[in-house]
């Protein structure tokens, strides 16, 4: 006998309850403090601070903890908490060119003011498994040496004295906001910028590849890659000046890119940029590719017709978390519309029966 | 929870940009508006439209109820109405009578809805035309210049491969002679119902659009004079309370090829059993 399904509240609670227990895994195993994966998980920290659009390392260390490492569920959570909190105002434009530099290296030019900079990097690490961090942790401090003088001048300034890269128009307009208007097309300059750096790695990368494979090949050279922290400054009314509020690491990086010219600009380099919070070199790599490609129009070149030049295909899709949320909204139920086309599919297998026996019979 | 939220979850400067963009959608029956969508709790396409216009809209003196396929014990109505009821403290009910809002998912509840009554609906995709248009900027177009061709393309094709129009639910209508309207995936048999005396608003969060009908807005399932619209449905009684003029779930009851019929609104089908009608296969 069939009775109507009751209880999905209960069915709720309890695989919420199951879900906790999994979470916290094997009880005799310490359980993970947010400062542990916050110190240790930097870069999975990092990423969900970038594609959550909040610098918070606690916070998004917390959420990876809540998440049990699913960085989307993660950066879902971080994107929802910070829909309630209220806005003070903005920061001053931040100034990379004065950041403190953990790493900073060009691959247009083998040395030049402010230096190569290795830093932190996997870069020329051999991929081999490190057997001795699964039983001891331990590291001998790095060697350490004085923190370089003077500032760090951008690797485009140098090409930009010469007139050879094109130069960007400067504005005091007030950027466009995704996060508080509703997307329209065609987007300005900003506002893509502002849906790539929150936008999902993997798609971005993905979309950044293709570029290098042949949609719409834009043939990029890494400018400058840094990567270090920036001070953030605030004008605050009362006081009629800015203060330093704090300061947040980022990671910026201008490609040059190859340009022959068009019918409305001169030959010259051209660029494309990534800046994107903590240190997230795939990602600002990865952005400033799909950038470039993006700028077609303004820059007189052809429409190739490839998924990167397309700016309403990346804006749409590069957003994991719209994309998940969609994606898995098929678990929900769909037996009423399933029914009305199971009932569409009967009736046309019917007609299409009926039709058959009448050939048949003629 | 309710202590460290406003209202309804949203600040009132996010819920007054909302209602601007459903009195717009009131103004101008049918058409998209779009609006600036806030990230939300649950994911997208699990209703956050619906759950910023049902926020936007309730006063503390709403009475709520929540549908998803026509019930209110679904996992997912569950869950947007316990946030409701954590967030806004607001009565809710089950009983379509008694609710002053309705937020559903895929459903037009079997009885009439009366004036006063706000029947919200949870949207995914808002654009009729996305199947047939990919582009957003091309569809917007579309609609601008009344450019509805292709889709009539489209029915007519069904006709000639089919014999049908093959489109069983979100059937495309056609709003007070204007805008050609997605009514949410609600299978056809309710898109007649949708001319009726309650306020319908349509959300759509990850798309960034709300629309909406006034009451009694006129609304045209779009058809052809030779192959008039027709609005199907099981052709069973209910199993439980024998009605004949609901919409019909299926249920598998065996690996026999066992089944039954039953209302897919669980009020209407509750409400009438109270009442003493009784289907083949009640208890």
């Amino acid at each position: 006998m069939y009775v109507a399904v009751k209880g999905g509240e209960r069915a709720i609670d309890n695989a919420h309850a199951w879900l906790a227990e999994e979470r916290r895994g094997d009880p005799a195993v310490p359980e993970l403090s947010v400062a542990q994966i916050r110190e240790q998980m930097t870069l999975a920290v990092n990423r969900v601070m970038a594609e959550g659009s909040l610098f918070d390392p606690d916070l998004a260390a917390l959420a990876i903890k809540q998440g049990r490492g699913d960085l989307i569920e993660a950066i879902f959570l971080i994107r929802a908490y910070r829909t309630t909190l209220p806005r003070f105002g903005a920061t001053l434009p931040v100034e990379t060119g004065a950041m403190a530099c953990d790493r900073r290296i060009s691959a247009t030019f083998k040395d030049l003011p402010g230096g190569q900079v290795l830093g932190p990097t996997f870069d020329y690490t051999h991929r081999l498994l490190d057997f001795r961090l699964a039983a001891d942790g331990g590291v001998d401090p790095a060697p350490r040496g004085a923190p370089a003088a003077g500032s760090v001048p951008h690797v485009s300034d140098f090409l930009n004295r010469e007139g050879l890269i094109q130069a960007e128009p400067v504005t005091d307009e007030v950027p466009p906001d995704l996060t508080r208007d509703p997307l329209e097309l065609p987007a300005s300059r900003a506002l893509r910028l502002q849906s790539l750096t929150r936008g999902d790695e993997g798609f971005v990368l993905g979309m950044a590849y293709s570029t290098q494979r042949g949609y719409a090949r834009n043939h990029a050279f890494v400018g400058e890659l840094r990567i270090g922290t920036c001070s953030v400054e605030m004008e605050i009314p009362e006081l009629g000046f800015a203060i330093d509020i704090g300061e947040v690491t980022l990671t910026e990086c201008e490609t040059v890119n190859q340009f022959k010219g068009s019918k409305t600009e001169p030959p010259q380099f051209t660029r494309g940029y990534g800046l994107v919070f903590g240190q997230t070199e795939r990602k600002a790599i990865s952005m400033a590719l799909v950038d470039r490609a993006l700028r077609w129009r303004e820059l007189g070149e052809d429409d190739q017709g490839a998924p990167a030049q397309d700016e309403e295909f990346v804006l749409y899709h590069c957003d994991n978390i719209q994309a998940t949320g969609f994606l898995e909204h098929i678990k929900l139920p769909h037996y009423v519309d399933f029914q009305s086309e199971l009932e569409l599919v009967r009736k046309l297998r019917r007609e299409a029966g009926a039709e058959a026996r009448q050939d048949a019979a003629e | 929870m309710t202590e460290h939220y406003n209202f309804a979850y949203l600040d009132e400067q996010t819920k007054r940009m909302i209602r601007r963009a459903i009195l717009k959608g009131l103004a101008v029956p049918g058409y998209q508006v779009p609006f600036a969508s806030r990230e939300m709790p649950m994911p997208y396409g699990w209703g956050t439209g619906g759950v910023q216009v049902t926020a936007a809209t309730l006063t503390p003196e709403d009475t709520l109820k929540v549908i998803d396929q026509g019930a209110d014990d679904t996992t997912n109505a569950v869950s947007i109405r316990k946030f409701f009821e954590r967030t806004a403290g607001v009565a809710v009910t089950e009983r379509t009578a008694e609710a002053t809002v309705i937020q559903t998912r895929h459903r037009i509840p079997e009885e009439p809805l009366t004036k006063g009554q706000i029947l919200v609906y949870q949207v995914p995709i808002p654009e009729p035309l996305r199947f047939l248009e990919p582009s957003e900027v091309e569809t917007r177009k579309m609609h601008a210049l009344e450019d509805y061709g292709l889709m009539h393309v489209k029915l007519y094709e069904d006709i000639s491969r089919h014999g049908h129009i093959a489109t069983s639910y979100a059937y495309p209508v056609k709003v007070q002679g204007r805008y050609v309207m997605d009514p949410s995936p609600i299978p056809k048999f309710d898109n007649p119902k949708m001319e009726m005396a309650a306020i319908q608003l349509f959300g759509a969060g990850r798309e960034q659009r709300i629309y909406a009908l006034p009451p009694h807005t006129r609304v045209m399932s779009l058809d052809f004079e030779d192959h008039p619209f027709e609005a199907s449905k099981a052709n069973h009684a209910c199993g439980l309370c024998a009605s004949t003029d609901s919409y019909l779930d299926e249920v598998i009851t065996d690996d026999q090829g066992g089944r039954m019929f039953v209302c897919s609104d669980t009020d209407y089908c509750s409400t009438r059993q109270a009442a003493g009608f009784k289907g083949k296969d009640a208890a």
